[in-house]
């Protein structure tokens, strides 16, 4: 288990993210199936396409949505269930 | 027959059934009995390509290539790299047998992101004895180099009365190998394992020791390797959905490119198959009478017609009912409910007495084109 807040991860490589005209939203794929894909969701995985951690994701997302008080916190969560779900993964020095 | 030709269903999942040939003689096999006599009438690279883009535009985003075994087809290459553009996340659902390390690079530059292998037995005995070819150690191969590569590996181990036991091996084999999934499918009987069923079906005590030792392995292990299990239906007391709803998520082009709503929906006489070289994917999915037929309940006949639980299961597997009763329109006779349930308690039982009777071992008809002709006369 990597560290989200400072080690480097990134979107699984063998995943794809991509927005379904079919489905009017953004979409996860993985080995035999998919889950669609929050707003909120797809404004933190797009932060993940290529090598971050936590801390970048977090402070990328507060330039962008200021406003947001519990956004630290959201997306902290947000990233520990996406690790345990291998949608994102700890990229190899 | 309604046409529900603006439904809002999306076929995310399609099927390609590339080719019926195979090397292996699986006597479960889920293909059709009829074996073709050549592989001429299957749809061309370009029939495919049409396809796969048909169904893209339909919202399709998964895309499984099987068969019979897809690594026959030389354009399944080509395949891979028109479909990872496209936008599908390709599966690979291989024997493994006709692989090579070489294969495997090419298929992860195409764009292949998952590979699944099954294996017919837990060691390399079994496997040969059940697969018709010795290729136990290959597979071991295969997977590992599949893993070397960083290409998420899944396991499928068929099971029935004569493997049943060799759960924990089979765990514990995957595990050593580094798969990521492993799909413990019990054999559904259809096609070459109803023929077989006598001989393959196991009894409720063996599925239950079964299912324990799947449980005991998943928690005395506690890694990453997802573990499914997948019991036979004739031991519920509900049938399972068609296809997560026929007509609803799945699409499956056989090789000669017939559309279906399942693997098996060809065993239904009576219904007319549509076909790709006639129609355009789309046409097909929202107007074939072959796919509103089935979809939603207002087909159903009693005791499903007035059930509470009707959405819940749709009837169960329309295969199924017309197999064991003769009409398509039947409830699937797992359900507790069916007049025709008693059917599932005589295949039990005929299981049963086919194991106990020692002096009289039935051989398992395997899936050649020796049993096939057989069959056919």
């Amino acid at each position: 288990m990597f560290d989200i807040s400072s080690d480097q991860f990134q979107l699984n490589p063998n995943y794809r993210l991509q927005y379904e005209d079919a489905q009017e939203c953004h979409v996860l794929l993985y080995p035999e199936g998919l889950v669609k894909l929050s707003e909120t969701a797809v404004a933190i995985l797009t932060r993940c396409t290529s090598p971050t951690n936590g801390i970048d994701v977090i402070a990328g997302l507060q330039r962008t949505y200021p406003d947001a008080e519990s956004l630290p916190a959201d997306v902290m969560e947000f990233l520990i269930d996406a690790q345990s779900q291998s949608w994102i993964v700890a990229v190899e020095d | 027959m309604p046409d529900t030709g603006t439904n809002h269903y999306i076929p995310m999942w399609l099927l390609a059934e590339l080719t019926y040939a195979c090397p292996l003689q699986c006597p479960y096999c889920s293909n059709p009995l009829q074996l073709p006599a050549s592989r001429k009438h299957e749809l061309s690279t370009e029939e495919w390509l049409r396809v796969m883009r048909e169904a893209r535009k339909l919202g399709a985003v998964q895309l499984g290539f099987s068969g019979g075994e897809p690594l026959v087809r030389r354009d399944l290459e080509e395949l891979i790299v028109a479909a990872d553009k496209m936008g599908f996340y390709c599966n690979l659902i291989t024997s493994a047998i006709g692989l090579t390390t070489d294969k495997i690079s090419l298929f992860k530059a195409a764009g292949i992101k998952h590979i699944q292998i099954s294996f017919q037995g837990s060691n390399k005995e079994t496997n040969a004895l059940f697969g018709g070819t010795d290729s136990f150690q290959h597979k071991q191969a295969m997977a590992r180099y599949v893993i070397d590569q960083g290409i998420p590996l899944g396991l499928n181990f068929v099971l029935h009365r004569r493997n049943l036991h060799q759960i924990t091996e089979f765990l514990q084999m995957a595990e050593d190998l580094g798969a990521e999934f492993v799909e413990l499918a019990n054999t559904q009987y259809y096609a070459w394992a109803l023929h077989n069923r006598d001989q393959l079906l196991p009894s409720s005590a063996q599925l239950e020791e079964a299912e324990a030792a799947t449980n005991r392995f998943r928690d005395q292990h506690q890694g990453n390797m997802k573990v499914l299990f997948v019991a036979p239906d004739y031991y519920e007391k509900r049938p399972k959905k068609c296809s997560n709803g026929w007509g609803t998520t799945f699409i499956t082009v056989t090789p000669e490119g017939d559309v279906l709503p399942c693997q098996s929906a060809k065993v239904i006489d009576g219904l007319e198959f549509p076909n790709v070289r006639d129609a355009s994917l789309q046409d097909i999915w929202r107007h074939a009478d072959l796919f509103n037929g089935f979809r939603g309940t207002h087909w159903m006949q009693e005791p499903c017609a007035s059930c509470p639980e009707k959405e819940i299961d749709l009837g169960g597997c329309r295969c199924q009912a017309f197999m064991l009763t003769g009409n398509a329109y039947a409830t699937d006779p797992v359900c507790e409910l069916s007049p025709e349930h008693h059917l599932i308690k005589k295949a039990i039982a005929a299981a049963k007495q086919d194991e106990m009777a020692e002096d009289r071992i039935v051989p398992l008809l395997f899936r050649n084109p020796s049993n096939a002709k057989k069959l056919a006369s």
